[in-house]
């Protein structure tokens, strides 16, 4: 794959957005079913991202202490909804992962 | 305080902390695009240019699970679609610049900038934003290049870094993002039948599975939204 091409349009789907208002402000309104679907867009998006990279790394659902994919992101998810501390939990998974994976 | 250079001072002082949070996603994400294939130039390029961090994290592990280039634009615009939500928040504060300052600070514009922007137009005044959202952008933008260029670096000086299982990293990152806004109810919704739908769906072709997961997710917070209404205006109101 063309990584350069992918930068293009990434380019073109990111700026676009951004100068909507601020560039064509006068002509355009917010639809509010828009605006209330914006809240759900990270959490669906991200989980969607996390649920199969976690649950089964290797291709196939793997539900156990060995896949240390799964119980590291369990904890930084645990770790993050207790604290709200993003770096810290990030920083304390990737320790349970690195344990779990080379000890 | 309202001549252009101290406005730029000004927001370039008010965004430091922000760049200091967002250091190491920038650290992350060189070295990760790296392992996941890209070359050096097209790392630091896509901080260039895209300069949208989160996008930019989705994109890469699109990229290393074989998606196809237009289930890659189509997942960019979905996750950048928040910032016309701050676009048109703005734009009652830009109303006297010209259409030169609003395109590059549109491009310019990041969750991180826009917190710190709209905070201050909104407590001190607007005259002569434009020159404080520019040392606030300018502050993020050469950050964000500069630990991507870390990261680079690290990537490429570290041999079979790529087996290290750094892509865990984002997996990590990604989770602890959503961990705390489970707190919301309909945003739990969203995030299970996303999760669920997106494990179904697994395998499809073009990582199409993530789309429609995530359109799931988004139509049923939205339905959740209706059943949890009181919750929500209260954390709202919070």
């Amino acid at each position: 794959m063309n990584h350069w091409l992918v930068i293009l349009g990434m380019a073109l789907a990111t700026l676009p957005v951004r100068a909507s208002f601020l560039v064509f402000g006068h002509r355009l309104v917010f639809p509010p079913l828009l605006h209330r679907a914006l809240h759900y867009v990270p959490a669906a998006v991200l989980t969607a991202l996390i649920v199969p990279m976690a649950l089964a790394p290797k291709g196939e659902v793997d539900i156990s202490l060995g896949n240390a994919y799964l119980i590291g992101t369990l904890v930084a998810g645990v770790v993050a909804f207790a604290s709200r501390k993003t770096l810290l939990a990030i920083v304390v998974s990737f320790a349970v992962y690195g344990a779990l994976r080379y000890f | 305080m309202k001549n252009p250079r101290s406005l730029v001072l000004a927001g370039l002082r008010d965004t430091v902390p922000m760049m200091v949070g967002a250091g190491p996603f920038g650290l992350i994400f060189g070295t990760l695009a790296i392992s996941a294939g890209l070359s050096p130039a097209a790392t630091l390029g896509m901080s260039l240019f895209v300069f949208a961090g989160s996008s930019q994290f989705v994109a890469v592990s699109l990229i290393s699970a074989g998606a196809a280039l237009p289930v890659i634009w189509l997942t960019t615009l979905v996750v950048n679609l928040r910032h016309a939500l701050y676009s048109a928040t703005l734009q009652p504060h830009a109303r006297d610049w010209s259409a030169g300052w609003r395109w590059v600070l549109s491009f310019w514009l990041t969750d991180e900038t826009f917190a710190v922007v709209e905070n201050h137009f909104r407590t001190q005044g607007r005259e002569n934003g434009q020159w404080y959202q520019l040392g606030s952008s300018l502050g993020m933008y050469l950050n964000w290049f500069f630990w991507t260029a870390v990261g680079v670096l690290l990537g490429s000086s570290i041999p079979g870094l790529s087996e290290w299982g750094l892509d865990f990293a984002m997996l990590a990152t990604f989770a602890a993002i959503v961990a705390p806004q489970l707190r919301q109810r309909p945003i739990l919704v969203a995030a299970l039948a996303a999760g669920a739908t997106s494990l179904l769906l697994h395998g499809l072709p073009y990582k199409l599975d993530l789309m429609v997961a995530a359109l799931v997710g988004v139509v049923a917070g939205l339905l959740a939204e209706k059943l949890f209404r009181p919750q929500r205006v209260a954390t709202e109101v919070a």
